[in-house]
């Protein structure tokens, strides 16, 4: 009836007569005495044979399951040339192959693999949830920023690392989640620690937003009309000033600090997964934030203003929108987030560094390139696929080859499809 | 009549002779040890970084595609060319007494092939990686190629573990590359370099070129492959790269990971940023200029002073990108590297002008 199910039917049938034959060869094949083998395949040539013929089968049915999901994705954008289609095949290939080897080695080749010790599966599965959700806060920013303006602002990692230093001082230096404990000495210390964590992280959203508001001003906004490279490169050097600048001994250092932590760390163990409050307070407090964020976003007046500027600027200036107040609230809002994150981040994995922002930065600008760059579900879930994808990597393939595996889902992702997983399947115009 | 002699070198034999007089005053600043040995390494690193930097004018200011991929090739180039002599340099030894000097030519031979090998091994990974990510659109194709310089930094980090090189000692750094460069080698490499350049962008090929960056639509309805000048301009870039990181391998006779962090994939960025899009002779300026205020500064200020730098180059660059966006010598070439003016041809078609065509019409 249509091609697609025939096809499919095709490629089944052909596997299982393939299966079929190779079994029944091997079941005649081992069913013969060594005598009667020796007397019929006098080398022992046939197995090897048997094998060869498997791989090369194996490498045409490898091929065919790339072209068939290729093709099912081909044809429905208009146009597809030689290049679309070989950097389809391309990006599937990598992808599939990639990702049998992973399965390969996450259930059968580790020794401690899914199988063995599902424990640590699910211990490797919390932790991928809880850094998802920071990369979420991250890619949020990343995510409107080039909804609106089609910047990659890459100072929003070093913003996020302003975050988690303005936390730190406000915990060591002023004691600011202390404060309501000392004010209100009656509040149970339950309430006060809460509200002073609370305190906290508003301290470093506000910071970051006012720190992202005067790069918008200072760099960003001279640059609104020039080509995007030069916006671009712009952001890649307040990116660097940021870092070094903050690396200086009279700022803040150059070397590693250790964070305190605003409350006391309590983990549990349930069904032998070890599970903090760190991980349950990102959880909450992230989900929190991504409500605000929607509710803003949909709900009111300048998230409309917001979505009618990154759809069309010009004629969201005709309508009368301030279209220079949009984008710097969009910096302002984005960096919020980004601060927030910092501290959560800082939280989790105590231990602070100027250039601490590069690579959840970069990462997290790969989950909203991964979930469709400007799509804020997309920045959600492509953030704790990310996640996941991490942790698993570095729990079962090699801890230093995490970053690498970012990469290279990026990299396999912009092949197959560029617009992300929730972006529209339309050819991206420069 | 006095000019006419010299014509059998061409038009270039003033680049020539002053090639080979730059490289005369410095060979004889070094003999006399006017020059540290530390200046001199300097000097040759300056070399490195404006091949690598010409490799990025190619791919960027010319041809308009960001990279931030040439750092990758130049690990790539680096360690492949220092596994090649690693392993045969020892072995091979002709020395050549010339009266005046010896040479062991089993050695530049050997070192020749290698930094060769790693120039095409990049040229070649340049071009399977270019031919499907170049159709990306701009800052996809920059973050692509930033992607593949962490990948090739953390595959370095892993070179004894993952991949099956244990002489590269991974993270903890290559050790035992003969050191090779000298002066000789670092100089006129970099003088082919900027001649091979020059002559592809004064080409048709070239011209091709730099329409891709101008307006890629409208080259294209002029019937230019696009796509192939793209991958042109991106593999020779890496051939670039690759050649200057087998150059650096045996210069510093030590390669760590560490040397390859995408963060210093910005350095020729800033470069060519700086010294002009679309310009050879910025580009070489601004290289050498980078070389000096980043490893010459280092002796004349202060130890404190050092971490200024970092500050400076970003804000410089922001005003850069402020007040002049072409960079400072954008699309302005000295001397040899200017485009020839060929003579215009005159066309008389016998069409009307505009001016007999309104007087006619009067």
């Amino acid at each position: 009836m249509n091609r697609t199910l025939k096809s499919l039917a095709l490629f089944l049938g052909g596997i299982a007569l393939g299966v079929a034959a190779a079994g029944l060869f091997m079941l005649f094949h081992s069913s013969l005495t060594p005598q009667e083998l020796e007397a019929w395949d006098k080398d022992g040539v046939v197995p090897g044979l048997v094998m060869q013929a498997g791989s090369i089968g194996f490498g045409v049915w490898f091929l065919y399951l790339v072209g068939w999901i290729t093709r099912s994705q081909i044809r429905k954008q208009a146009g597809a040339g030689f290049g679309k289609i070989a950097r389809s095949v391309a990006g599937n290939a990598l992808m599939i192959l990639l990702g049998l080897w992973f399965l390969w080695r996450m259930f059968i080749q580790h020794p401690e693999g899914v199988l063995i010790n599902p424990t640590l599966f699910a211990q490797y599965i919390v932790d991928g949830i809880r850094l998802g959700f920071v990369y979420a806060l991250i890619s949020l920013g990343y995510t409107m920023v080039y909804g609106i303006v089609r910047l990659i602002n890459f100072a929003h990692g070093d913003v996020f690392m302003v975050g988690s230093f303005t936390s730190f001082y406000a915990i060591k230096a002023m004691r600011l989640h202390l404060l309501p404990a000392k004010l209100f000495p009656s509040l149970s210390q339950w309430v006060a620690i809460t509200i002073g964590t609370v305190l906290v992280i508003i301290l470093s959203m506000l910071v970051c937003a006012l720190l992202a508001i005067t790069i918008e001003r200072v760099a960003y906004k001279p640059l609104r009309n020039a080509p995007r490279i030069a916006a671009l490169i712009t952001a890649i050097s307040v990116s660097f000033f940021l870092e070094y600048f903050s690396s200086l001994p009279e700022v803040f250092t150059s070397n590693y600090i250790i964070y305190e932590q605003p409350f006391k760390v309590v983990s549990w163990k349930i069904l032998g997964v070890q599970i903090s409050n760190v991980t349950i307070i990102i959880i909450l407090v992230s989900i929190l934030f991504l409500l605000l964020l929607r509710w803003i976003v949909y709900g009111t007046k300048t998230g409309k203003a917001m979505r009618a500027t990154s759809w069309d600027k010009p004629t969201a200036r005709l309508m009368g929108i301030d279209v220079d107040n949009v984008i710097t609230k969009t910096f302002a809002i984005g960096a919020a987030l980004a601060g927030a994150g910092g501290v959560l981040y800082a939280i989790a994995y105590p231990q602070l560094i100027v250039f601490m922002g590069i690579m959840p930065g970069l990462k997290a600008f790969v989950a909203a390139v991964l979930g469709g760059i400007g799509n804020l579900t997309g920045a959600f879930v492509g953030s704790l696929i990310m996640g996941q994808a991490e942790m698993l990597s570095a729990g079962y393939i090699l801890t230093p080859m995490r970053d690498a595996i970012a990469f290279t889902i990026l990299i396999i992702v912009l092949l197959i499809r560029p617009t992300g997983i929730f972006g529209e399947p339309e050819g991206e115009k420069a | 009549m006095k000019r006419r002699k010299l014509e059998f070198l061409g038009a270039s034999w003033l680049f020539w002779v002053g090639a080979i007089a730059i490289y005369a005053v410095v060979q004889v600043l070094f003999s006399t040890n006017v020059i540290t040995d530390y200046m001199k390494t300097v000097i040759q690193l300056g070399c490195v970084m404006t091949i690598v930097s010409l490799g990025l004018n190619l791919i960027y200011g010319f041809n308009g595609q960001f990279s931030l991929g040439q750092w990758g090739f130049y690990a790539i180039g680096a360690y492949a060319s220092a596994d090649i002599t690693y392993r045969y340099a020892a072995k091979v030894s002709i020395p050549l007494n010339l009266g005046f000097a010896t040479f062991d030519v089993g050695k530049i031979a050997i070192f020749l092939v290698a930094i060769l090998f790693g120039a095409l091994l990049a040229g070649v990974i340049a071009y399977l990686f270019g031919l499907p990510v170049l159709k990306l659109g701009s800052d996809y194709f920059g973050i692509a190629t930033l992607g593949f310089t962490i990948v090739v930094k953390v595959l370095a980090d892993n070179s004894d573990t993952i991949l099956p090189f244990p002489e590269m000692k991974g993270a903890r750094g290559m050790v035992g590359i003969p050191r090779l460069t000298t002066w000789f080698w670092s100089f006129f490499l970099l003088v082919l370099c900027i001649l091979i350049l020059r002559n592809i962008l004064h080409s048709t090929t070239g011209r091709a070129i730099v329409s891709v960056r101008e307006n890629e639509i409208a080259a294209k309805a002029m019937g230019i492959d696009t796509v192939k000048y793209k991958t042109l301009s991106f593999v020779i870039g890496g051939i670039y790269a690759g050649l200057a990181g087998g150059i650096y391998a045996h210069l510093y006779a030590f390669l760590h990971p560490s040397l390859f962090h995408f963060i210093k994939s910005f350095d020729p960025m800033i470069i060519i940023v700086f010294g002009g899009l679309g310009s050879i002779t910025g580009t070489i300026v601004a290289a050498f200029a980078w070389a000096f205020s980043l490893e010459g500064l280092r002796i004349i200020l202060p130890s404190g002073a050092e971490a200024w730098r970092y500050i400076i180059y970003p804000v410089a660059l922001l005003l850069i990108m402020l007040l002049r966006p072409q960079g400072l010598l954008g699309g302005i070439e000295w001397g040899f590297l200017k485009p020839i003016q060929w003579p215009r041809r005159k066309i008389d078609t016998g069409a009307p002008t505009v001016e007999t065509a309104t007087q006619e019409a009067v």
